[in-house]
């Protein structure tokens, strides 16, 4: 098991793959990057598309961390029946197409939908709204953010946690002092990862949300858009997305290694 | 993972390893499964088959299918692949090089845009008109376009480069000029709008799933969905719907694509579009 494979034959066949990875974007690159860049992004819908995908992916990453931890913490660290069928009901959203999970959601949440009606009475709209975008978005990412915490709430012993017990410290005290800081990479990462594929959620967005500018259409339901009316718009917009994308890979790959 | 106790002096390790070379065998079946499919669809590929691409305006989609049948019919060997989606996504794919041999646009603009770039074979021949209603949910309460003002009604139209939220816009903008419309109704109506899809038949869909209280769409989209009823829009309002058809340089079969254009124009192609409602071109 231990003998390696030739490097030649690894770096050959593995090129393949690396450069499918990779031209892709590259060329994305090389077409957006032209003198009009600028002028392209200037437009309403592209500032109103970038706004609103910023501030619906800060609410449903928030929400996602604030909600999604004591998850985590309670499948990491506790047995219960029918764990196993909840944990994969969890992961469903990961590996459902995006538009089943957005006609799930308009099920859901739409005007005849099963919490729609009643919420429609009270007089509570979601589909069509930014709250839909959030809830598409919290849907199909949060439980990339459960499993990173639950892996690290796992591989963190509670008997360490109990040591800082035993030093007169609070449940909480020591949950904050010890178990935060030695999940804080997976922290990171679920974050990190979470916020990605929030900010390039499409498929499940369109369906639930519809795409209305400044109101519900992000930044990938602008360069759909765009597609059909300026290319060179939408190309400027999805060069900033991959740079975006790319930067944060980049710095939490950094951060982790300095954790 | 637990393993029943064997006759093996060190059972755990002797079924692992069984279980580890069972496991390598299984992989390599599956990667060799997988490779011989991967080949078998490269072979289908490559078979000699005389493959027509029709890309067509989502509103022509049941149409278009049954056109493409009749055409099967009518030319044995020709197989007619269909590709539908919003003339303005078509008129952006062919641009950008996809090998179509015919396109069927929803309005002029979008063929415009292939003629501009001179990827037409001969002219486009207009082919097919239509008329724009609202659809609205069966036991809705809103009875007349008028009532597409109304505070809270949740109205969902096709994008605007869409031929479909095109003529939307173009209905909206007789209106405001219209006694007993107005420019008050247009902004009422405008502030209701609450989503733009991508195609018409998604805006469609959305009324037909119960997530919106009214769509703009074309007459023969309303046909087929259930527990939808469709509110005309009258005759001062609607704007001059014409779909035209052209085959392309472009693709791969310009012979093929020639016929395709003949027969759609025939008599027959126009008896088919009739019975699925389209109106003779305007």
């Amino acid at each position: 098991m231990r003998t390696r494979l030739p490097a030649g034959l690894l770096v050959g066949t593995g090129l393949v793959l690396m450069l499918l990875l990779v031209l892709p974007t590259l060329a994305l690159l090389a077409r957006s990057a032209m003198p009009s860049f600028l002028s392209a992004l200037q437009g309403p819908t592209v500032t109103a598309a970038l706004r609103l995908s910023l501030g619906t992916t800060a609410v449903s990453l928030l929400a996602t961390v604030v909600l999604g931890t004591p998850v985590a913490y309670l499948l990491a660290r506790f047995a219960f029946r029918g764990k196993a069928l909840l944990e994969a009901l969890l992961d469903l959203p990961l590996v459902l197409p995006p538009v089943v999970a957005g006609l799930a959601l308009l099920l859901l949440v739409g005007r005849r939908g099963l919490l729609g009606a009643p919420l429609e009475a009270a007089g509570v709209h979601v589909a069509f709204t930014s709250a839909a975008v959030v809830l598409a978005q919290l849907f199909v990412a949060s439980p990339l953010y459960i499993r990173s915490m639950k892996a690290a709430f796992r591989s963190t012993p509670p008997s360490l946690e109990a040591a800082a017990v035993t030093l007169h410290a609070s449940r909480l005290r020591a949950f904050r002092r010890v178990t935060l800081p030695l999940t804080l990479p997976a922290f990171i990462e679920g974050c990190v990862l979470t916020w990605t594929r929030a900010l390039g959620e499409f498929g499940a967005t369109i369906v639930v949300a519809g795409s209305l500018a400044g109101r519900t259409q992000t930044m990938p339901l602008a360069i759909y858009a765009e597609l059909e009316r300026n290319l060179n718009t939408a190309l400027a917009m999805g060069a900033v997305l991959t740079l975006v994308a790319f930067a944060l890979l980049l710095t939490f790959r950094r951060l982790t290694r300095a954790a | 993972m637990t393993h029943p106790p064997g006759p093996e002096s060190c059972p755990g390790r002797a079924s692992r390893l069984l279980e580890s070379v069972t496991m390598t065998r299984f992989l390599s079946r599956l990667g060799a499964a997988l490779l011989l499919a991967a080949l078998g669809a490269a072979a289908a590929r490559q078979s000699p088959r005389h493959d027509l691409t029709v890309f067509a305006a989502s509103s022509l989609t049941d149409a278009f299918t049954a056109l493409a049948h009749a055409f099967e019919a009518a030319n044995p060997g020709a197989h007619v692949s269909l590709d539908f989606a919003a003339s303005s996504t078509l008129a952006t794919q062919i641009l950008q090089g996809a090998p179509a041999d015919v396109f069927a646009s929803a309005d002029r603009a979008q063929m415009a845009r292939i003629t501009d770039a001179g990827l037409q074979q001969g002219s486009p021949a207009p082919f097919a008109g239509n008329r724009l209603v609202v659809v609205v949910p069966a036991g809705s309460s809103i009875k007349d376009v008028k009532d597409l003002a109304r505070p809270g009604v949740l109205l969902v139209l096709a994008a605007q480069q869409v031929p479909a939220g095109h003529y939307a816009d173009a209905m909206l903008a007789a209106a405001a000029a219209q006694p007993g419309y107005g420019p008050a109704f247009v902004q009422a109506v405008h502030a209701n709008v609450v989503s733009r899809e991508p195609n018409v038949r998604q805006t469609a869909a959305k009324v037909a799933l119960g997530a919106a209280d009214a769509a703009v769409v074309y007459a023969t989209d309303a046909r087929g969905l259930p527990d939808v009823r469709s509110i005309p829009i009258p005759a001062a309002l609607q704007p001059a719907i014409a779909y035209p058809l052209v085959a392309l340089r472009s693709g791969a079969d310009p012979s093929g694509a020639a016929a395709f254009r003949a027969f759609v124009l025939s008599p027959a192609g126009r008896a088919t579009l009739a019975a699925y409602g389209f109106a003779p071109p305007p």
